[in-house]
């Protein structure tokens, strides 16, 4: 069967006045229905590689590949309209915090139906409908209410939750997930993880779940893919994660506390860099 | 050659400064590499240097008096060989009127500069170092100042004052420090709970020495870039105040009064009006250019991103 | 949180009323000491300054009998506090005195010649923001293009050029040597004296009545100043959208509406520019409030007869009551217009309505 997504040698450039920054530099994966991770330290091109793949690198940035491929469509080749008509619709993508990438002068209903309007010709009382829907689904409680709030009324879980329903409501197949909990208070990611969890199984979509967290991502995705200056270094099912090899990925995963364990002097992340190469 | 070059800008460019000299000269040569790498701002320098070499050397370049012309022969006469910019109605050299009046638009900019500016500085660190209700009553009077129409406000005090150049500087002035003013003030919060001036503070320093010495240095790049590209404008209004006939007085080849004067012959010597206002443009566009690029080179973050 | 404990159920924004209240007071009082602080300034240009403030009231031509009642009307005699609460109250009645030049009581006068002042500097923002608004935000999404070359040149060149000048060549091009428009003065000798006017705002008296003849005639005389008065604030508003805009497209909400799947167009124009238009109003505001004020320059090239020339007009006949008058009334205008911009950002802003 073919995969949902097939990445082959995908890379990124920034030409700047100084000389050119290789944000992601030829890498390679698949994804079926299935949950990857990806992880990376800030800069590593996680979130580049998820953006390349919505097509929202920004406009002076160089994209790459030899393949790059959505459900048999080649995006390299796709003329922006499609691309255009696929964001959203079929590939969605859940960014980091809320306060910033929910619109501050619009209500959340509205910015929910808009996404559905986007791309589906529905009446406006039934967009609506849908998005009251939406919002039960991500576990909103009092949704007429919520329905009408700007998003500076309501707290970083519920603009996330928003957010989700945002990006679901056209019904996805690829969900990129950004981050999504980074910015969140520890009680109310567990949440955000569990409503997600539940939505991607339900309806059987594939996830890019891109995180700086290396537990919690293999304790949410299937498959990992462990980054380091634009390259994959390591790549390997999320639960063989203990028997990682590569001396990055073991750093990573040195660097979490365990309750009860005494450490002196703390680990520091070791960089090489011949791992770059 | 070029090695001593090389190695003349790496010692400019020392992350690892040997003395305060080498750093002052290293900040300075990066901020030159960034204001010379804007060419627009090159031509506004440019410009503003020959403003002040035609002012210094007016006597030397013009080829006729500004003040006495020759109205036998040479009235309302055209752009020319001999005549570059034309005559007036009173037979006088437009070109010759133009070099001199320089000078006058000089005498306006940096006089309202200098006695605007260090009001604007010094009410603005006052009242940023002291807060509480000083801060309070200062900023009060400076909103007031900025809420009214400046423009209407110079004139009000011409009329009250009198016509003439110096009237003309003072009203300018009393209404331009107000943004200065907000500025100083703006910069003085930034620095005044800093460490640094925590330690001034604990070696014994007056409050009066913490913002002369300490605290109005820092304020001063910004200020500069403000004042400069306020120049601009305060020539503008200068040149309007003398268009209304309540700036520089005749014969005095005031720009803005040439225009005035030039008027009545717009439709038929359209050089008598409009030469004077040539110059005002290409003067304001220079320090329009000139505050545009000290803008980005002194402070890369208020750039236009 | 709490912000969201404070709505009422039917999910319509509502602040408590004490909040209003109390940030309406607060409002009250900064327009009341800025009033105070308007009326203190000009007091002292017109009483404290003049070495005879009688003179600068009456003109030196006045005989000793006007003399004489001027300094017992005006309190000259009074101490200068008692004089300044006279003053105080006088303009708060609109009571500025009578003009030397007209002999009409000042408020008169102006009440006569504003409403064209306001038309000319309505029509010039309006053209202002209508084209300057776009020209910015194509700017700013095509930066470092030839458009945005093209609004830098304009704004630099606006910030640059003297506007009576920029009004005396644009007289000599587009009324002398083209005959496009019609020349200085607000309406032709043709329709002068036939010319009812109603509410002083000419162009809308003109259509009230049906006047066809009259419009064109004075969309004619207002066309010129009004475009150079738009080129103006043109200048400003294209240039301060621009950096808005630039601003805005940055935002990580303008990457969740890409996500979405919206058009680029919807996303420029209704999502970055609604966010603009926050700060964009003030600049537009403020604007209007400069134009009122450039309009002494540009209505003395034009001959329009409104208050800047009024003014101008007051000034050069040493008409102190008049000038006076005419500031107060304009800084007022300006006070409000300030006003109405923070009222509007109120409006405009979702946040500023809570807390």
């Amino acid at each position: 069967m073919k995969p949902l997504l097939d990445v082959k040698r995908l890379g990124v450039r920034f030409p700047t006045r100084t000389g050119t920054i290789e944000a992601v530099r030829g890498i390679s994966f698949t994804l079926g229905r299935e949950r990857l991770g990806i992880v990376g330290e800030s800069g590593s091109g996680k979130s580049q590689t998820g953006r390349a793949i919505m097509g929202l690198t920004p406009a002076n940035a160089e994209v790459s590949a030899d393949r790059l491929e959505f459900d048999g469509i080649d995006l390299m080749k796709a003329p922006p309209r499609l691309r255009r008509d696929l964001r959203g619709k079929r590939i969605a993508m859940i960014l980091q915090d809320p306060k910033y990438s929910l619109n501050p002068v619009m209500t959340i209903g509205r910015q929910i139906v808009e996404a559905l309007r986007a791309h589906e010709a529905v009446g406006k009382a039934q967009a609506r409908e849908r998005a009251l829907a939406m919002l039960e689904a991500v576990q909103i409680r009092d949704v007429n209410r919520v329905y009408d709030l700007y998003p500076h009324e309501v707290s970083g879980g519920m603009g996330q939750r928003a957010m989700i329903a945002m990006m679901l409501i056209a019904g996805p197949q690829l969900l990129i997930a950004d981050e999504p909990t980074s910015a969140l208070d520890v009680t109310v990611q567990l949440d955000i993880l569990r409503i997600l969890d539940r939505l991607v199984g339900e309806s059987g979509m594939g996830l890019i779940f891109i995180s700086h967290d290396l537990r919690l991502v293999s304790s949410f995705c299937d498959r990992v893919i462990v980054m380091y200056a634009g390259k994959i270094v390591e790549e390997l099912p999320a639960a063989e994660l203990a028997r990682a090899r590569h001396p990055y990925t073991r750093g990573l995963l040195d660097c979490m506390p365990r309750i009860g364990e005494q450490r002196h002097p703390l680990p520091v992340l070791d960089r090489k860099p011949e791992w770059a190469l | 050659m070029s090695t001593t070059a090389q190695t003349r800008r790496e010692w400019l460019l020392s992350d690892r400064p040997q003395s305060r000299l080498q750093a002052k000269l290293g900040r300075a040569y990066v901020t030159w590499r960034r204001f010379s790498g804007n060419g627009l701002a090159l031509v506004g320098l440019g410009i503003i240097v020959a403003l002040v070499l035609v002012a210094i050397f007016a006597d030397l370049i013009a080829p006729y008096s500004p003040t006495i012309g020759d109205l036998k022969n040479a009235r309302l006469l055209p752009p020319s060989a001999t005549h570059w910019f034309g005559t007036d109605d009173l037979g006088r050299d437009i070109f010759s009127r133009i070099v001199h009046g320089s000078r006058l638009t000089l005498f306006v900019v940096i006089l309202v500069a200098v006695i605007a500016a260090p009001i604007g500085l010094l009410v603005g660190t006052v009242a940023g170092y002291a807060g509480g209700w000083i801060d309070a009553v200062l900023m009060r009077v400076t909103d007031i100042f900025l809420a009214f129409p400046k423009l209407i406000l110079a004139l009000a005090f011409v009329a009250a004052l009198g016509p003439g150049i110096e009237n003309a500087v003072i009203a300018i002035a009393i209404t331009s420090w107000p943004p200065y003013a907000r500025i100083a003030r703006a910069e003085t919060l930034t620095v005044r709970n800093s460490d640094y001036i925590a330690a001034v503070r604990l070696m014994g320093a007056s409050p009066m020495r913490i913002v002369l010495r300490h605290i109005m240095p820092l304020c001063l790049s910004s200020l500069i870039v403000r004042v400069t590209l306020d120049m601009a404008g305060i020539i503008l209004t200068a040149a309007g105040l003398g268009f209304l006939g309540l700036g520089a007085q005749p014969p005095l080849p005031e720009w803005g009064a040439m225009i005035a004067s030039g008027r009545r012959f717009i439709l038929d010597q359209w050089w008598v009006a409009g030469m004077p206002g040539i110059a005002i443009l290409v003067v304001s566009l220079g320090f329009n250019l000139l505050g545009d690029g000290l803008r980005d080179a002194l402070d890369p973050r208020s750039g236009e991103q | 949180m709490s912000v969201s404990e404070t709505r009422t159920g039917a999910g319509r924004r509502r602040a408590p009323a004490s909040v209003y209240a109390s940030a309406a007071l607060r409002f009250l009082g900064v327009v009341v000491v800025t009033y105070l602080g308007l009326l203190a300034v000009t007091f002292f240009i017109g009483r404290v300054i003049p070495i005879d403030p009688v003179l600068a009231i009456v003109g030196d031509r006045a005989p000793a009998s006007v003399i004489a009642q001027a300094r017992k009307e005006y309190g000259l005699d009074l101490p200068l506090y008692e004089q300044f609460v006279l003053y105080v109250k006088n303009a708060l009645t609109g009571n500025f005195g009578r003009s030397v030049l007209s002999t009409n009581p000042v408020m008169a006068d102006i009440a006569r010649v504003f409403p064209a002042t306001i038309e000319l500097a309505t029509l010039g923002t309006i053209i202002g923001a209508a084209v300057g608004v776009p020209l910015g935000v194509l700017a700013a999404v095509k930066r470092g293009s030839l458009v945005d070359q093209i609004v830098r040149v304009i704004g630099l060149v606006g910030y640059s050029v003297p506007i009576f000048w920029l009004g005396l060549i644009a007289l000599l091009v587009f009324y002398a040597r083209l005959g496009w428009t019609e020349g200085p003065g607000r309406i032709g000798i043709a329709y002068e004296f036939t010319f009812t006017p109603i509410t002083g705002f000419y162009l809308l008296d003109a259509v009230l009545q049906r006047d066809w003849g009259a419009f064109r005639d004075i969309f004619g005389h207002i066309i010129l100043p009004a475009a150079l008065l738009g080129y103006f604030s043109l200048a400003y508003i294209s240039r301060m959208t621009r950096s808005f805009m630039l601003a805005e497209l940055s935002q990580e909400y303008i990457v969740a509406a890409r996500a979405k799947g919206l058009s680029e167009s919807r996303i420029i124009w209704l999502h970055a520019l609604r966010n603009a238009a926050v700060p964009l109003v003030t600049v537009i505001a403020l604007s209007y409030a400069g134009l009122l004020e450039g309009s002494v320059l540009t209505e003395t090239v034009f001959a329009w007869p409104g208050l800047g020339l009024y003014i101008t007009n007051s000034l050069q006949n040493a008409d102190m009551n008049a000038v006076l008058g005419g500031t107060i009334v304009i800084g007022s205008v300006f006070i409000g217009i300030n006003l109405l911009s923070d009222a509007l950002y109120r409006m405009l802003d979702p946040r500023t309505r809570t807390r």
